[in-house]
């Protein structure tokens, strides 16, 4: 075991390929490293931003769906209370219409059973006079029975 | 292989020889032939095989991981980019772990230390006679082809790191800071008397400490990469119908050893560098 100029050579070489390896080697490949580890991390931040911007939409649409359903149950309720509105309007209309015809039918056949019963009390004194002249075979004072008639004609 | 050898022991010694160029006693140069002369030529000298070996290895790591940065893109990573992120994110873990502080040096060294030991250590796996054989046939008496079972090289490496070691304690605590944490501690005393009295045992302790440091560091990873190649070699001296019930055990846990081994002398160059870091104040 001599120990000789092999450890001096040895000293020189390993400085030269520390130097080399600290020049050359390891810079280049830490730094694809370190920039590939950045490459990650940053894709995978961008996916839960993604995540999280989908669940927020999600949140919007479920919030604008329900935003909806509560407009249209709220025209429908209006809907059906314009719709019974109409009717109960309808109806209204139709009574008063009913009560006026009604009314006017009724106004109607008083007048026409008023001038029938004119028409029949002139034609029912005519008759019992006649009747009555023709009965007793005798003549009968239209005007001093006219109180008796008149009564008569009263009873119809 | 080993019957080439006249003996088992010649066979070993051949195998723990390293192809040696230096400076002979007459003042020549050139390869040395036998271990005598490698050991006459003393501290002039360079093991050219476990030279060669460690940079070629070193240029491999280079290359391939300088390929798969050179193409490195944050898109999808390729089979070969991802093999290399995934070593890459795995230093960066452990730095992250034991290294408490900023330094745009510590995690490249890291990877460095982690690959480049790992990649000698593997030459650990190849066959101990395949490679010397085949440099035998081209005239080359000596070959070892792992460079971590050299104290030389591992000791090459810790002894750079504890250069680190010794440059960061100074910058970061300036002398006077550095040289109280040598003398202040262990033991510390309120009167002045006996502060000084604690001077010498403290730095005694704590420079024992810190020179232990590089020697374990570099010697831990070499005791375990020697032991492993000697014992390779012990099996390859087994008569050849024999040696791989022995053999291929042994590889299969040496795998461990190797990635084991890499692996902490990386935490041990983190953590070293890490304590020259700490001033103390938290």
């Amino acid at each position: 075991m001599n120990i000789n100029l092999t450890l001096i050579g040895q000293a020189i070489s390993f400085t030269i390929f520390v130097w080399f390896c600290m020049r050359f080697i390891w810079p280049p490949v830490i730094n694809a490293l370190e920039a590939r580890k950045k490459r990650i991390a940053d894709g995978l931040a961008d996916a839960d931003a993604a995540k999280t911007e989908r669940e927020r939409a999600e949140q919007e649409a479920q919030q604008t769906a329900g935003q909806a359903r509560e407009e249209a149950s709220r025209i429908l309720a209006q809907a059906e209370r314009r719709a019974s509105e109409i009717v109960a309007e309808a109806r209204t209309t139709a009574k008063t219409e009913g009560e006026r015809i009604l009314t006017q039918a009724q106004e109607e056949i008083e007048k026409n059973t008023q001038q029938v019963r004119e028409q029949l009390r002139g034609e029912v004194a005519t008759l019992a006079v006649a009747g009555a002249e023709a009965v007793l075979q005798r003549e009968v004072d239209a005007i001093d029975h006219a109180d008796a008639l008149e009564q008569l004609a009263e009873r119809l | 292989m080993a019957t080439e050898y006249a003996t088992g022991a010649d066979y070993i010694k051949h195998h723990l020889t390293n192809l040696t160029f230096g400076q002979y006693p007459d003042g020549s140069w050139g390869f040395a032939h036998s271990r005598e002369q490698v050991e006459a030529m003393g501290f002039w000298a360079i093991h050219v095989d476990s030279m060669a070996w460690a940079v070629g290895l070193g240029i491999l790591f280079l290359a391939l991981f300088g390929h798969a940065a050179r193409r490195a893109t944050e898109d999808v990573p390729g089979g070969f980019q991802n093999a290399v992120e995934q070593i890459i994110e795995f230093i960066d873990g452990t730095v992250r772990d034991s290294f408490s502080h900023r330094n745009r040096m510590v995690a490249p060294l890291a990877l460095c230390s982690f690959i480049w030991v790992f990649l000698m250590n593997l030459m650990d796996l190849v066959p101990v006679d395949w490679v010397p054989w085949a440099f035998s046939l081209a005239g080359v008496h000596y070959m070892k082809i792992v460079p971590t079972t050299d104290p030389n090289v591992t000791m090459g490496m810790s002894l750079s790191v504890f250069a680190l070691v010794l440059y960061y304690s100074l910058r970061r605590k300036g002398i006077g800071g550095f040289l109280g944490e040598l003398t202040l501690h262990p033991f510390s005393a309120k009167n002045p008397f006996l502060k000084a009295l604690l001077i010498p045992i403290n730095l005694f302790l704590e420079g024992v400490a810190l020179l232990a440091k590089p020697v374990s560091h570099g010697l831990r990873l070499f005791g375990n990469l020697y032991a492993g190649e000697m014992i390779f070699i012990l099996i390859a001296l087994l008569p050849l119908w024999a040696q791989w019930t022995l053999s291929v055990p042994w590889a299969i846990f040496h795998v461990l050893v190797i990635l084991l081994q890499a692996f902490i002398f990386m935490v041990l160059t983190v953590v070293y560098l890490n304590m020259a870091h700490d001033t103390g104040e938290h």
